[in-house]
């Protein structure tokens, strides 16, 4: 069996490190924690702490499945799957090197976009169902955020997409081998970096679940291996936004010759996923109103311009 | 408004590079089972009783401690030797209450109760943590060397006699001078 686009291996070769990424991110996570915070962080599981993993899905395995008596329970059960589902679908469309891919899509960015909306679904399901006001607080704050955030989630990619010409991720990568999209489209990037914490609703933005105001929001009343798809689905999300920033604004698998595509993309993807666990651990989370008039009154007006300027460039080249 | 923005924009980033430096730093962390932190010497530990020079108990079963302790941790009950000396009958310390405050430390005339630097003192049955007089007494004089209760107060005691303790005058008879 060969190694390209759509094959069995690499869809399987894509799912495998996917997920076997995110569950170690939550031990890198909190080992990295641990060093920007002047501690260790878990360094006993195993060589240097590299087995907590196992040691954490020991025990939400075999922690008991409860549904509470109050919630709706069909929504309830399927909130966390819509999440898991929906994060997975978009690792579809992302180029990972030029033979790993799943599919070849002239619609990427239009995809991804389309799945992020889908994943408010799963926190919003999520929340209402539990009947508990953290919950439903959490949900409607979920909600408002990723409606807002992906308005111009979306406006600051099309920068890219103008330059290139396509929505196709592989074009993208291409088009880029003369030089990196992060210079021509810098604050396309920096609201990219920003509206996706807000999408994959990451440390200096997770106003839905921010346990010091609302317990855990939207999943407070989840727990076992439901509240875990909910984790693991966060660290797919976080690994989705690194690997887009990375094929978006860095140049995806293009790179010096010495190491194979695949190899730099995954070194840029781990960078951002690294500079993500940094903001968790530097950057304070702001009020609730403050990250929507942030968003619509500074974000939006922003990337409106930016996609402006680029146009006016654009068309003046020709 | 533009320097406000370029203002957060900065300590944002400021803000991240700072933490990123301490990846570098020393960690604070002491792996403690492992390697034992360094206690300081007047760390308010578990509770002992010392003795005097000559090895006899210091404590004269005044009761300042237990007055002093604000948790009522602390029980005795006095006892009088044939020489005159008190001593305590029981003495009895519940750690499980006990804060480790310092105050029977302070209040003791005798230096007789101390605190150390040990905490290890962890017990999975509660009734172990009430100590008895056995339990506390050590044999040695703890933070203070040749300090003699008895030598230095004016107590009498067999063997010692009003006005022959150590920097003591002689007692005065203050009818004499009377005119």
């Amino acid at each position: 069996m060969s190694l390209e686009i759509g094959s069995f291996l690499s869809i399987g070769l894509i799912l495998g490190v996917v997920i076997i990424t995110a569950a170690l991110l939550i031990t890198v996570e909190r080992r990295l924690l641990g060093f920007w915070q002047e501690r260790l962080g878990p360094n006993r599981v195993g060589w240097f702490g590299s087995l907590q993993v196992v040691a954490d899905m020991i025990k939400i395995f075999t922690k008991e499945d409860w549904v509470p008596p109050f919630a709706d329970k069909f929504s309830f059960v399927i909130a966390p799957g819509i999440i898991m589902t929906v994060v997975l679908l978009s690792f579809a469309v992302i180029p990972f090197a030029p033979n790993i891919g799943v599919i070849d899509s002239n619609i990427g960015v239009l995809f991804i976009l389309a799945m992020a909306s889908l994943g408010a679904y799963s926190v919003m399901l999520g929340g209402l169902s539990s009947d508990n006001k953290y919950a439903l607080l959490g949900s409607l704050r979920a909600a408002a955020q990723m409606v807002s955030y992906e308005v111009f989630m979306g406006i600051s990619l099309l920068g890219v997409v103008a330059l290139t010409g396509s929505f196709n991720m592989r074009e993208i990568v291409e088009s880029q081998a003369d030089g990196w999209y992060i210079i021509p489209q810098f604050i396309g990037f920096v609201i990219f970096l920003i509206a996706g914490v807000a999408e994959s609703h990451r440390l200096p933005f997770d106003i839905p679940e921010a346990e010091q105001e609302i317990c855990a929001g939207y999943h407070t009343e989840y727990s076992g291996m439901k509240f875990g798809m909910f984790f693991v689905a966060e660290y797919i999300g976080l690994v989705l936004i690194s690997s887009l920033i990375t094929v978006l604004f860095f140049g995806g698998w293009l790179g010096p010759e010495f190491l194979p595509p695949i190899l730099w993309f995954s070194i840029k993807a781990f960078a951002f996923i690294a500079f993500f666990i940094l903001m968790r651990a530097a950057v304070p989370r702001p009020r609730y109103d403050q990250l929507m008039s942030y968003g619509w009154l500074f974000l939006l007006p922003l990337s409106l311009v930016n996609l402006l300027i680029t146009g006016v460039i654009i068309l003046s080249m020709q | 408004m533009i320097k406000l923005i370029v203002d957060t924009l900065l300590s944002q980033v400021r803000t991240l590079w700072l933490v990123f430096l301490k990846l570098f730093k020393k960690k604070d962390t002491v792996e403690y089972p492992d390697q034992q932190p360094y206690m300081f010497p007047r760390w308010r530990g578990r509770i002992i009783l010392s003795r005097d020079p000559d090895g006899e108990e210091r404590c004269v079963a005044c009761n300042l401690c237990a007055v002093a302790c604000p948790v009522d941790c602390i029980a005795l009950q006095k006892g009088e030797m044939e020489d005159g000396r008190w001593y305590p009958e029981f003495f009895r310390i519940n750690f499980s209450r006990c804060i480790m405050c310092g105050f029977c430390e302070e209040a003791c005339p005798t230096n007789a109760i101390q605190l150390t630097p040990d905490f290890e003192m962890a017990e999975y049955i509660r009734q172990d943590m009430v100590w008895e007089k056995e339990d506390l007494l050590i044999n040695g004089t703890g933070k203070y060397h040749d300090y003699n209760f008895y030598r230095v107060a004016g107590k009498q005691i067999e063997g010692k006699d009003k006005g022959e303790a150590l920097n003591e005058a002689a007692p005065v008879d203050v009818r004499s001078l009377l005119p």
